[in-house]
Formats: structure tokens, C-alpha cells, sequence
């Protein structure tokens, strides 16, 4: 890996373009994700050959629309591309990649790039789809006006790429000279400008184009007070002369790309103006009424094949668990080492990792559905009620992201343009039903309603998933009217049109988030399962003969237990439960993983160990006065307050993170645990009142 | 501004299936921005598709590709019925 780099190359493009596929197929596994300094935004770098076997590095760039950023993904792109991260350089070449059938648009990007004096190289994809839609491209005539290589491409299917190696390897590479054609008085203002700028002269023009194209509000983001005066100024200037400085770099490009293609593209036959099948599937799934038939069949399609289908990996996971937990009893003398190994670091670790199919069906279907471009119909189907709510259709995407994990659900944040949207939507999308909940609602079904079929059993979760929804529209209602008023903000999103998912592409995510998950059970839930089991293993009962329960009381996690109890027991909990909920503070799919180890221990001494499922166990505890302690009704209380509980240490971590300090994180903590607790209170004691029990 | 150029009225009253070409785009700055650097330029026909099943937003055709904004941002568009 150390071998000098050859070059460094930056891949930019719009959202949709196929961008990731082709960073995919030239980097194949060779790929890391990592952080820009000092900005959140997932940095993604790869390394490839060239033609001639010439290492070099492949930076990812967040999918935007223009350098003239509203996100902070957006930002990213820009900085990198104006070399103004600190430590990191300019790329050495650029490639651009864009949609061959939609190039009117894409060209835009495109043109504001070729401005930028970076050598680059055009990567035109979807060559075949452009071409059904009876686009004929003159590539010769293509690559004159922009005056850079153009290489077609379908990277879907892999054609396109050694060109696109080669064109990446030649030298040396041309840079590009283009300049949109302003008006005069503008170009004045622009050199004028760009002469006072601190940067580097090659950047200092476009530096000053984007000033000029900024807002009251934008420009007031700006540190410098002088310079912001400058900037008004030179617009005033240009308003009187009748030229709005925010439009006129628009149409000049806009302008451009459609005199490019006026001269290298050329329909042939009508198919460019009639419907493309793309347009006849959205007008059955954007239907009043078919659109939400779709919409709901398939979220609950997603939810039967958690449900269902994960069901068999799981129980060979089980097993497997299992067999190790029986091997490790028989071979081992008892004592400590053994306890540990068994009932701390097997139990809980494969308590845990049961759930990686699950994990993995999950990322499948995000995948499916952001990739076919359902994501964007989903937000679009979705806005008049995240509107209402105050919120844009975009929150949509993170919070049902957060359905998986609300890691990359925080993470997909970055494209809501507003902080404070976008604070709101870190703040709520926890309380989406993530899949570390999965365990705990599976195992309090299961005790709940054993001889129920898998329709209810799935019904009653999908109810737990709408509860966490309605609790997140509620609370982000309550936020946008209180904490972080602020206007609606505006929706503008493209619908792209509808495409074949490519299969590689979605399992390289699930390979990625499988190790994400994977890596975590190795180190934190491992770590806090050895730290579990041994505060509810020592210190030791003095007294030998002790029963397992008085042993477990006697322990650190068993007083802790017990010292939370008068707390929690008006939800019908006892100290047992009360040491589930210490122990999953940090991550909650350790709840079970916990459970599992306080039965294990208590049982321990028993000899029939075929009844090695922890719902088994669950179902055998009883009240002091003889009862079954896990009624349906606590089964419930318990299920509502992990629906509404932050829980989740790594979810801290990445809100931190975002949001640039432990202000956030800790009120969300504080404002969902007290939202659980209340709401588990009263699904209990109202339960109660109402006779159940 | 309003009524000087009898023909333009906002993008949001159109229904789906009608066209029109945009005359000006009177909305504040960064909105302004963004609306045009994502196609809809002065001078340019847009359609309107359709509206969301709970009437908004709405999904229009521009420069080729589908672009969907609310109905409180289309009138501030103005349109040339064509």
C-alpha cells in the first residue's frame, strides 16, 4: 500500500448518475470510508491502476447539483475541489460523471467544473438508456466543446471502464479554459473582486464567482464584515446596471449547455418527447390512491421479510451459539473462566450478532429502494405530511433509514440543507424502530403471544414500528414549534427517473454495514458483555449453597438492579428487568443479551440445559405471589419504552458529532428516556385501571 | 410586482398536462438560485405532471427530467401558458 501515488483523482457528479457504481467497479474491495477533518461528512477513497499499473487514489465526492452548495455535503465537494481543506490538495484530475440521457441538466455541474482549471475527464454514463430513448450523441462533437476526454460508459455492466483507466493515466492531461460568457460588467466585478481575495490565484476567480452568487443570508455566514460590504456592494452595482447576480451565472451556463447540446445531441424519431416507461411506472406509484396502496405494501413487505425470512439464518445462528455454549459446559471444568466464556462472553456477543440477518435484509431493501429511485417518490409521496409537521420531504429518507440503523439515518442528514431541520430530524430519528430493537420486540412477542401466528406476531411489531413513528412526528411537531422554530423549508428535489438496481452496488453496502455491525459486536458489545458479566458474577456470595437468585442479588449489577427498582417498579418491573435496562443503557439489543446472561446465571445449577431460549426462561419467572412476572401488559409497557428509548451509546457518539458538542446529545437523552418512562408508566398503570394485567 | 404582464400567472395554478414557458422567477435569493441551477431558467417550457396524492407537492418536467417543488414556491413562479 505504500507505493508512491501516481495521481489523485476526485469523482464528482450529481446525485443518480451512477457515480458509486463506477467508484465501485475501479476500486473494487480497495475502498476505506473515513471523515474529513474537522466536517462530519463521510470521506470515501479507494485505490486503482492505471493502464500501465500506476497506483492511484480515488476520493469519492458527495453527489451535488452545483459548487454554489446549500448542504454540507454539498460543501465538501466544493472544498475539495477548491483546495481549501486544510491538508488535503487540489486533485489532480477530476472526473465528471454524468447522465447521458439527461445531459441538459447534468451539463451544468459539468460546466461549473471545467471552470474550476482542474484537468478532467468526462465519464458519460447510462450511454445505453440514452440511446433508447433515441439520443443519438456526437461524441466527437461533444468533446470539442468542452474541450476535455469524453468516455462513454454503461457502468453497470462494466463497459467503459479500461477507457476510462486510460484516459485517467494519459500524460499529460489537458486543463481545460472555459469561462461561462458573462455580461461585461459582471466579468469587471468578478477580476475586481477576486484580486482581493487571500487565495491562491488559481482559485481566487471562482472564489469570487461564488460570493457573488450568494444571498443576505449566505453572505452573512461569512466571517469577514469587509468583504461582505464588498460583496453587497458590487451587486448593488450590478442590480443597477439590471443584472441579478445570483441569475446571470446560471443562464450564462445554462445557456452554454444548451448550445453544446443543441450541436451534439440529436433525437431521432419522437422517442425523446412520449412517455418512457419510467413515467408510466410513476403514474401508477405516485397515484392518489395506487400510491399508497404501493407505498404501505411494500414497507410492509419489508417488515413480513424481516420477519419471516430471517427467521431461519437466526435460528442457525442459535444453534450454533448454542452448540458452542454446550461445548465450552462439557469440556471445561466449572469455575470463572468457564463462566465467563459461557454465560458472558458467548451468550452475550451471540445474542447479538443473531440479528446481522435481519441487519442485512434490512440494508437490502434500503438499497433496493434508494437505488430504484423510490426514495426520492417516498419523500415526494411523504412531504405534505412531514410538511405539516414542519419538516421536508427529505427528512423522510433519514428517518426511514433509521428503521436499519440511526447511524446512517443521522448521517443522511447531511442533505437537509437547514441546520435546524436538520437538528430536529437528528433529534427524532431515533425514535424510529432501528433494527437493534428487533431483538427485544421479537423475544417480548414470543413471551407475549406464543401461540399466536406469524401474521399477528408480525402485526404487533409492525404496531411497535408505527408507535416509534407517531412519536417521532409528534415530538419533531413539538420542536419546529418550540426549541427550533423556524419556517417550513423549502422542497426541491428531483425525481430521477426509475432504474434496474445494480446488485453489486447493494451488496457492497450490506458487506460494509455487516462489518460495521460485526466489528462492533468484536469490540463494544463484547467489551460490555464481559463488564456485564462480571458485575452480576461478583463478587461472589459467601455462602456457597446460596440459591442462584441470592447469588445474583448479592452481585454489583443485581444491588444496581435492585437500587433502580423502586423507580421502575410502578412499570411493573422488578430489579431483574431493572438490570436489563442498565445493561442495554449502552447499546439496546444488549436487553437481551443481558436477560440471557441474568437467566443463564440464575438457572445455572439446573441440569436440563435444553431450554436454552431466553423467551423459555422469561416465561418461567414468576412474581413473588406466584404470578407470571412477564404478563402481556408489562410485555408491552416494556416493549413502548424500547420504542422511545435513546439507548445506544454509538448513536450518542455519531449525534455528537453532527451537531458539534455534547449539548445535543444529552438532551436527547434526557428527553427520550423521560419520554419512555412516562409512556411506559402509563401503558401500565392505565393498562391496569382498564383491567388488563 | 403581479399583474403587469396580463398573460403570466404562478406555475401552481396550472393543472397537470399544461405547459408553460417561464417569464420570472420572483422568489427570495437562495431559493432563486437553487430553482435555477436546478433548470428552470427564465425562457424555459416547463409542464406540469402531476400533484402528490395529498395535492402537494407538485411534480414538474423540466429540461428533461422530473423535478418536484410545493405549491408554495410555484407561485412564486410565473408562467406563460402555452
Amino acid at each position: 500500500m505504500a507505493e508512491p501515488l501516481f495521481r489523485r483523482v476526485a469523482i464528482a457528479g450529481n446525485p443518480n448518475t451512477g457515480k458509486s457504481t463506477i467508484f465501485n467497479a475501479l476500486t473494487g474491495l480497495r475502498q476505506k470510508v473515513g471523515n474529513y477533518p474537522g466536517v462530519t461528512v463521510e470521506k470515501k477513497t479507494g485505490r486503482f491502476f492505471g493502464s500501465h499499473g500506476e497506483a492511484m487514489e480515488l476520493i469519492d465526492l458527495p453527489g451535488s447539483y452545483s459548487l454554489q452548495v446549500r448542504s454540507p455535503d454539498e460543501a465538501v465537494a466544493r472544498d475539495l475541489l477548491l483546495g481549501r481543506i486544510a491538508g488535503t490538495e487540489r486533485p489532480d484530475v477530476i472526473v465528471a460523471v454524468v447522465d447521458a440521457s439527461n445531459l441538459d441538466r447534468h451539463l451544468y455541474l459539468a460546466a461549473q467544473m471545467l471552470e474550476l482549471g482542474l484537468p478532467m475527464v468526462v465519464a458519460l454514463n447510462m450511454v445505453d438508456v440514452a440511446e433508447e430513448r433515441g439520443l443519438v450523441i456526437d461524441l466527437m462533437a461533444l468533446k470539442e466543446r468542452l474541450g476535455v476526454p469524453v468516455i462513454p460508459m454503461v457502468a453497470s455492466k462494466g463497459t467503459g471502464m479500461i477507457e476510462l483507466k486510460q484516459a485517467l493515466s494519459r500524460t499529460p492531461l489537458h486543463v481545460p479554459e472555459h469561462r461561462p460568457q458573462l455580461p461585461i460588467v459582471y466579468e469587471t466585478e468578478l477580476v475586481a473582486l477576486s484580486k482581493k481575495l487571500p487565495c491562491p490565484p488559481d482559485t481566487a476567480r471562482q472564489e469570487a464567482m461564488l460570493l457573488l452568487s450568494m444571498d443576505e443570508k449566505a453572505l452573512a455566514e461569512q466571517g469577514d464584515a469587509a468583504r461582505r460590504t464588498e460583496v453587497t456592494e458590487a451587486q448593488a452595482r450590478l442590480r443597477a446596471h439590471g443584472i441579478d447576480a445570483i441569475a446571470a451565472p446560471v443562464d450564462a451556463r445554462y445557456d452554454w449547455v444548451a448550445d453544446v447540446c443543441e450541436e451534439a445531441i440529436h433525437r431521432r424519431g419522437e422517442g425523446a418527447d412520449g412517455l418512457t416507461l419510467s413515467d408510466r411506472v410513476d403514474a401508477v406509484l405516485t397515484h392518489k390512491l395506487w400510491g399508497w396502496l404501493c407505498f404501505i405494501g411494500l414497507m410492509g413487505l419489508m417488515f413480513v421479510c424481516i420477519y419471516f425470512v430471517a427467521q431461519w439464518p437466526m435460528d442457525w445462528i442459535q444453534s450454533g451459539t448454542d452448540w458452542l455454549a454446550n461445548f465450552v459446559e462439557k469440556h471445561m471444568g466449572a469455575g470463572d473462566l468457564r463462566s465467563l466464556l459461557k454465560d458472558g462472553i458467548i451468550a452475550g456477543v451471540g445474542n447479538v450478532v443473531k440479528f446481522l440477518p435481519q441487519i442485512l435484509i434490512l440494508f437490502f431493501f434500503l438499497g433496493l429502494l434508494e437505488d430504484s429511485g423510490y426514495m426520492a417518490r417516498a419523500a415526494f409521496i411523504m412531504d405534505r405530511l412531514m410538511s405539516r409537521v414542519g419538516l421536508h420531504g427529505k427528512s423522510f429518507v433519514p428517518m426511514l433509514s433509521s428503521l436499519a440503523c440511526a447511524i446512517p439515518g443521522i448521517m443522511a442528514t447531511r442533505t437537509i440543507e437547514n441546520r435546524k431541520d436538520r437538528l430536529v430530524t437528528i433529534l427524532v430519528s431515533p425514535l424510529m424502530s432501528c433494527s437493534a430493537r428487533l431483538p427485544v420486540y421479537s423475544v417480548m412477542i414470543a413471551l407475549m403471544l406464543p401461540a399466536a401466528n406469524a401474521w399477528q406476531k408480525a402485526g404487533t411489531m409492525l404496531s411497535m414500528y408505527m408507535l416509534g413513528f407517531v412519536a417521532a412526528f409528534v415530538m419533531a411537531w413539538v420542536f419546529k414549534k418550540t426549541l427550533l422554530r423556524s419556517e417550513t423549508p423549502m422542497l426541491l428535489l428531483e425525481l430521477p427517473p426509475y432504474r434496474a438496481p445494480v446488485l453489486r452496488g447493494i451488496l457492497q453496502r450490506m458487506w460494509d454495514r455487516a462489518l460495521i455491525f460485526l466489528r462492533r459486536a468484536g469490540t463494544v458489545i463484547l467489551a460490555l458483555s464481559v463488564i456485564l458479566w462480571a458485575l452480576l458474577y461478583y463478587p461472589q456470595h459467601p455462602d456457597e449453597k446460596a440459591s442462584s437468585s441470592e447469588k445474583l442479588s448479592y452481585s454489583i449489577g443485581g444491588r444496581a438492579g435492585h437500587a433502580l427498582e423502586p423507580v421502575i417498579a410502578p412499570l411493573g418491573y422488578d430489579w431483574k428487568i431493572g438490570i436489563g435496562l442498565i445493561g442495554s443503557f449502552a447499546a439496546r439489543e444488549m436487553f437481551v443479551g443481558t436477560m440471557g446472561q441474568v437467566y443463564n446465571i440464575d438457572e445455572s445449577d439446573d441440569e436440563d440445559e435444553n431450554t436454552n431460549r431466553i423467551e423459555d426462561k422469561m416465561k418461567e419467572e414468576v412474581r413473588p405471589d406466584g404470578t407470571p412476572r412477564y404478563t402481556p401488559l408489562v410485555c408491552v409497557g416494556l416493549m413502548v419504552f424500547y420504542v422511545l428509548a435513546m439507548q445506544c451509546l454509538s448513536t450518542v457518539g455519531v449525534v455528537k458529532r453532527e451537531t458539534g458538542g455534547w449539548k445535543w446529545p444529552l438532551f436527547q437523552i434526557a428527553y427520550m428516556t423521560t419520554l419512555a418512562y412516562v409512556a411506559a408508566l402509563v401503558v401500565y398503570q392505565g393498562g391496569r385501571l382498564l383491567g388488563f394485567h | 410586482m403581479g399583474e403587469e404582464t396580463t398573460e403570466s400567472q404562478p406555475l401552481s395554478d396550472l393543472r397537470p398536462g399544461d405547459k408553460g414557458k417561464v417569464v420570472a422567477i420572483e422568489l427570495p435569493g437562495s431559493a432563486r438560485g437553487r430553482i435555477m441551477e436546478l433548470g428552470l431558467t427564465a425562457g424555459i417550457t416547463v409542464e406540469v405532471v402531476r400533484f402528490a396524492p395529498l395535492g402537494d407537492p407538485m411534480d414538474i418536467k423540466v429540461r428533461g427530467g422530473h423535478l418536484s417543488l410545493r405549491k408554495a414556491e410555484a407561485a412564486g413562479i410565473r408562467v406563460q401558458k402555452l
